[in-house]
């Protein structure tokens, strides 16, 4: 289980000393939940064929809560996540898309995806940087009309894909991992570098400490959070065409409620809600947290009903757990 | 015209016909009360043929979240009747709405080489893939009530009759007002643009036609309470005088109820949808305007168990000739009234 977890400890360790202790504590909370899973279903749980499952499961909405992860850093919130992921879905699989990816090559429906999350990302950055909307309101004005333009479009139907090299593309396993966890792997991979080890992702931790002052150092904050939000975009993009791959289908109601389960697993995994300080490597832990638990359920046979109430408690312990670290720093 | 007569008279033949025949099974639904008739020749066992244990079959069971009353009842029935074979075991993967997370639930039940899947997916088209995967692992799936969009995705389908639920309740609405050829028939459908909403409304009309009756209002709710409260307060204001209301869904149907009684008109008799429990209640008292509902049945996934079940082990179905279970069973859409509701009482779901 702990295969998928970047080389990310022994370069953060060296560089950011508190994260690590947060990061220690998270990484052994999954293990425990691991051992949990080992303990109720037995080898069942820890088969390769399961592990996999995990992963699958786990990726779509790791790769989209890598992007909140920045704009939660920032000190913003994206709400729209989940249905402009559907909307990317619906517009990469219209029969115009398909009859052209068809006719050239299926990477179409890829930019397709790609090109409505960025231009997505992009009109929230606009109105949160330039219109000085809240984010909040913002992005639940993307998520709403998003919904709409895709149901619209889509007349409420589900489209299937057809496009051949598309599903070949997505029914490989290289190296006996799926196309899917290869995906979220090197989202998870560029997210980290981008985030601890770029100039980029230093102004993003900055904006989300104090904006004034990080404009006042002469930085183009406004610019720089349009680029922001056009990340999360992207990341919807790229959820959006594996969402495509695992289900051969694009419709208005893929990914709906995942800017939830993307805002839970990022706080989760140590991000600041108010920003300023963030972790992707806690945000993929605090993923593999959520859906780890999720299959152990469903291993045991148990309703997804007292899952979701196991779900809130452990949101509220990470609060709080961060209320008391910050307390403690500020103390 | 003696043609549409005809086909008519069919259809009540055939409605009687199934009504006795859903009887039959509902009355033989636990497994030691075995009513088989001695004179059947089937190739399944005789006696107590299919419902005697059998080798030990694992079940794997997937269903939407029960944010619905209908949707609730598929998998409370599904479970019920997995409990009445000792050598069934299910194991329920419980409501999603999510499908990345239903198909994670079935890549589980491929995992633990289940013996047989039964999935109501929450979209069928994004539900195939896995489903094909399931089936090219040599578990046969049952698909219930969403059709999968490759034939090769499922071994046995149960499909409930959207296109018949309207026909059945355009029959009914026919029998009662056919002579008035000015009646004023009202409709409030489901949630509008599902395949499953257009299927319906074709069916009604396609019925009424045959009647020379049309529809002449029709607002669509959306299977919520709330929802059917709205539709139907529109439409009591549009239309000052209605003769006959068919609403899509009983669940929507509290609401729609309410606006009824807040407006205090009676003057219609309204004709229920899918069949709850409540209804049928109301249907029984004789005390309000549903005079009727049209079935669609909340047992399917239950259905689906006993399939599955059967298919496992080698079974088919013991009142059917044939070697095996169906490929593809499309279920009826009995009109219930205060005469046979009895019968339909049983197996009905709570909203």
């Amino acid at each position: 289980m702990s295969a998928q977890a970047p080389a990310v400890p022994a370069t953060s360790r060296r560089r950011l000393p508190p994260s690590v202790t947060r990061n220690l504590g998270l990484v052994i909370a999954f293990l425990v939940i691991c051992l949990i899973g080992y303990l109720t279903a037995g080898a069942r749980f820890a088969s390769i064929d399961n592990t996999m499952t995990i992963l699958r499961l786990a990726a779509i909405i790791g790769v989209v809560s890598i992007g909140q992860c920045f704009v939660i850093t920032s000190g913003g919130i994206d709400l729209s996540v989940g249905s402009m992921l559907g909307l990317a879905t619906v517009w990469a699989t219209t029969g115009a898309t398909q009859y052209y990816a068809d006719s050239t090559t299926w990477l179409l429906m890829v930019f397709v995806a790609l090109a409505v999350g960025v231009v997505g990302g992009i009109l929230n950055g606009v109105m949160v940087a330039y219109g000085k909307i809240v984010p909040f309101m913002a992005t639940l004005a993307l998520l709403v009309a998003a919904k709409g333009l895709a149901e619209w479009i889509a007349n409420r139907q589900t489209q299937i894909i057809k496009v051949r090299g598309f599903e070949q593309f997505f029914s490989n396993d290289p190296l006996g991992i799926p196309v899917l966890v290869w995906i979220f792997a090197l989202v998870a991979a560029g997210g980290w570098v981008l985030y601890n080890r770029t100039t980029f992702g230093r102004r993003t931790i900055a904006i989300g400490g104090n904006v004034e002052a990080t404009r006042l150092a002469g930085i183009k904050t406004d610019r720089h959070i349009v680029m922001l939000y056009a990340l999360s975009g992207l990341t919807v993009g790229i959820a959006a065409v594996m969402m495509m791959g695992r289900t051969m289908a694009g419709t208005s109601t893929h990914g709906s409620l995942y800017e939830m389960d993307a805002i839970a697993a990022v706080v989760v995994g140590g991000t600041l809600l108010r920003g300023g300080r963030g972790t992707i490597f806690g945000t993929v832990i605090g993923v593999l947290i959520f859906t780890t638990l999720t299959n152990i359920f469903t291993q045991n046979n148990l309703p997804l009903s007292v899952q979701q109430i196991a779900k809130g408690a452990i949101i509220i312990a990470a609060v709080l757990l961060q209320q008391y670290i910050a307390s403690r720093k500020t103390a | 015209m003696s043609l549409s007569l005809s086909r008519r008279v069919l259809w009540s033949a055939s409605l009687a016909l199934a009504a006795g025949l859903s009887l039959s099974a509902c009355t033989g639904a636990a497994p030691t009360a075995a009513p088989s008739a001695p004179a059947a020749t089937t190739s399944a066992a005789p006696g107590d043929g299919n419902n005697a244990a059998g080798e030990k079959v694992v079940i794997g069971f997937s269903a939407p979240a029960a944010d619905h009353g209908w949707m609730g009842a598929i998998t409370k029935a599904a479970i019920a009747e997995a409990a009445k074979f000792p050598d069934v075991e299910l194991k329920v993967a419980e409501g999603t709405n999510d499908v990345n997370l239903q198909i994670s639930q079935v890549e589980t039940f491929i995992n633990d080489k289940v013996d047989a899947i039964v999935i109501l997916p929450y979209d069928g088209a994004a539900l195939t893939p896995v489903a094909l995967k399931a089936m090219q692992a040599g578990i046969p799936v049952i698909n219930v009530d969403r059709e999968f969009d490759s034939p090769f995705a499922a071994r046995s389908t149960i499909l409930g009759d959207n296109y018949g639920m309207g026909i059945s309740a355009g029959t009914y609405v026919c029998e009662k007002l056919g002579d008035k050829k000015d009646a004023v028939v009202a409709e409030i459908a489901g949630i509008d643009n599902l395949p499953l909403t257009k299927d319906r409304s074709e069916g009604f009309a396609k019925a009424l036609a045959d009647c020379g009756l049309k529809v002449s209002n029709r607002v669509a709710a959306d299977f919520t309470v709330q929802g059917g409260e709205q539709a139907a307060s529109n439409l009591l204001q549009a239309a000052p005088k209605i003769d006959a209301i068919w609403n899509h869904d009983d669940d929507q149907g509290v609401g729609v109820m309410q606006a009824i009684k807040n407006s205090g008109r009676s003057e219609f008799i309204m004709v229920g949808g899918a069949g709850s429990a409540n209804v049928m209640r109301d249907i029984q008292a004789d005390s309000s305007v549903v005079k009727a509902t049209v079935v669609y049945p909340s047992t399917q996934a239950a259905d689906g168990i006993r399939l599955a079940r059967l298919l496992v082990q080698g079974k088919s179905l013991s009142d059917l000739v044939e070697v095996e279970v169906p490929r593809k069973i499309t279920l009826f859409a009995p009109v219930v009234t205060k005469d046979n509701v009895d019968r339909y009482l049983p197996t009905a779901f709570e909203s």
